[in-house]
């Protein structure tokens, strides 16, 4: 969790290899993400990782059905009636079985979110990363996808990466957040842990409080400075 | 001063880069040219998106650059006595110079510049990002089978072009301006040569195909995700694909006329 524009998309990019760390080193599965060759990269991804992105990243010029088919068809030899079984489980999953016929446009945002997690689930990837997953949903979208996704993460035993900064969502669904800004990570915990912590600043962000650590003002000269500076013109 | 001197090399550093990256994703497509093999499909419909799409406009500008080339040329050569050679001037000039020239013009401005747009719109909306994380190589998915369909489209389309125009010329001359038809075609048969004229015009058209082509995968590949970047990718593509098309047709005819 962190506010806007403090490298969490940027954090699962380099998880998923799609930056380069200037520094440091990115492990997953065992094996150093940024080590491997294109094809060992794509391996891991295939094996171990799903991906949902915040726009959802539906492929527009096909359908619900076979967007979520996409990678079954991309990566296994499999027939195309066990794929049909396939597909449709992983909609059954998300509730949307009776969308698939629908084209990722006439799909609301919150509903085509449900269909990139269909399709992120399709190769049953250990590792499922989320990208603001909640942001720009109405309250019911959101309590559906808050649910779906601790639901996922019980029923599959995957483990989920789940960036975002809807405070109270994340915390309801986390074993442990860690909290950033800037780039570094401030203070980590469990959720309770977090709640009872002593720094004002995770204090202000948690509480969505206007004026704390994080000042209200842009820096700037003070107000009277200002004025009488219009003033004198 | 400095400052200026600093910003012609980093504009000179910046070209090169671009050229740079644009020669490595150049090699990347063709890398991934061989997925074709497992996805024919793939490629067949982008040869749909960009072939035949294309085709109204291609007929339509060839039938009337043929028709306007045939009264020029009348013209010109009835002052001589010469009307006789119009089909010579007319499928000279096409075969030559204008078949391949408009063709590689029109693609640019029609498909060309709609490959940018759709595949910058699909990085623009993380369809490009999504797939990657998916493990399928958007390079071989998406951008190698539009690569392909172009280059073997734009020769296509010129070869229609030409047909299409001398058949406007020949329409003009028999009809409208009552040439003799015997000499119409034998005027043709007799002066234009298989080698030096239609091939060199189809060599032509390949090579403007491959830049046009390469240019739109690459702006829209690399244009930047918003939608200012976006209609300025595309403007680059029609741009600079008409323009590569102008200056290469030079260097192609002083290097195939041997002038």
């Amino acid at each position: 969790m962190g506010p806007s524009g403090t490298g969490k998309t940027t954090l699962l990019k380099l998880i998923g290899g799609q930056l380069k760390p200037d520094t440091g080193t990115v492990h997953v599965d065992g094996e150093n993400v940024h080590d491997l060759s294109q094809s060992a990269l794509y391996g891991l991804r295939r094996r171990v990782m799903g991906m949902l992105f915040q726009s959802g990243a539906l492929l527009t010029d096909i359908s619900v059905y076979d967007n979520v088919a996409f990678p079954l068809r991309e990566h296994t030899a499999l027939p195309e009636a066990a794929i049909s079984h396939l597909v449709l489980l992983k909609l059954e999953a998300v509730g949307l079985r009776g969308a698939r016929d629908l084209m990722p446009a006439e799909l609301s945002g919150g509903m085509a979110r449900r269909v990139a997690l269909a399709r992120a689930i399709a190769l049953d990837p250990q590792m499922i990363m989320y990208d603001e997953p909640f942001t720009g949903q109405d309250p019911i979208s959101m309590g559906v996808l808050v649910k779906l996704i601790s639901d996922m993460n019980k029923a599959l035993g995957m483990t989920s990466v789940v960036v975002s900064h809807d405070v109270n969502e994340t915390a309801s669904i986390s074993d442990y957040i860690y909290v950033i800004s800037d780039g570094k990570v401030v203070q980590s915990g469990t959720p309770d842990e977090l709640n009872h912590s002593a720094s004002a600043w995770v204090q202000q962000f948690l509480g969505g409080d206007a004026d704390g650590p994080i000042p209200f003002h842009y820096p700037a000269a003070t107000l009277m400075d200002d004025l009488m500076k219009g003033a004198e013109k | 001063m400095m400052g200026w001197l600093q910003g012609i090399g980093h504009n000179t550093l910046s070209r090169f880069q671009r050229v740079g990256s644009g020669s490595l994703f150049l090699w990347q497509c063709i890398l991934g040219l061989p997925y074709m093999v497992q996805r024919p499909k793939l490629f067949i419909r982008q040869l749909y998106y960009v072939g035949v799409q294309t085709l109204l406009i291609i007929l339509v500008a060839g039938l009337f650059v043929g028709m306007v080339l045939a009264l020029q040329a009348y013209i010109v050569l009835v002052d001589f006595g010469a009307e006789e050679s119009i089909s010579l001037m007319v499928s000279l000039s096409i075969l030559r110079e204008l078949g391949p020239v408009f063709t590689g013009l029109l693609f640019a401005g029609r498909a060309g510049s709609a490959l940018t747009a759709e595949i910058g719109l699909m990085k623009s909306t993380e369809q490009l990002s999504g797939m990657e994380m998916m493990a399928v190589d958007p390079m071989k998915y998406i951008i190698a089978p539009r690569f392909l369909a172009g280059v073997i489209a734009v020769p296509l389309l010129t070869s229609i072009f030409m047909a299409i125009a001398i058949l406007g010329g020949y329409f003009v001359a028999i009809e409208m301006l009552g040439i003799y038809e015997g000499v119409f075609w034998s005027q043709m048969q007799n002066n234009v040569d298989f080698y030096s004229d239609l091939i060199n015009g189809m060599i032509k058209s390949l090579v403007f195909g491959f830049v046009i082509v390469w240019i739109a995968v690459f702006e829209g590949y690399d244009c930047i995700p918003t939608s200012e970047g976006l209609g300025q990718a595309t403007t680059r593509t029609v741009v600079h694909g008409s323009l590569a098309v102008l200056g290469l047709d030079f260097i192609l005819t002083a290097l195939m006329f041997n002038v």
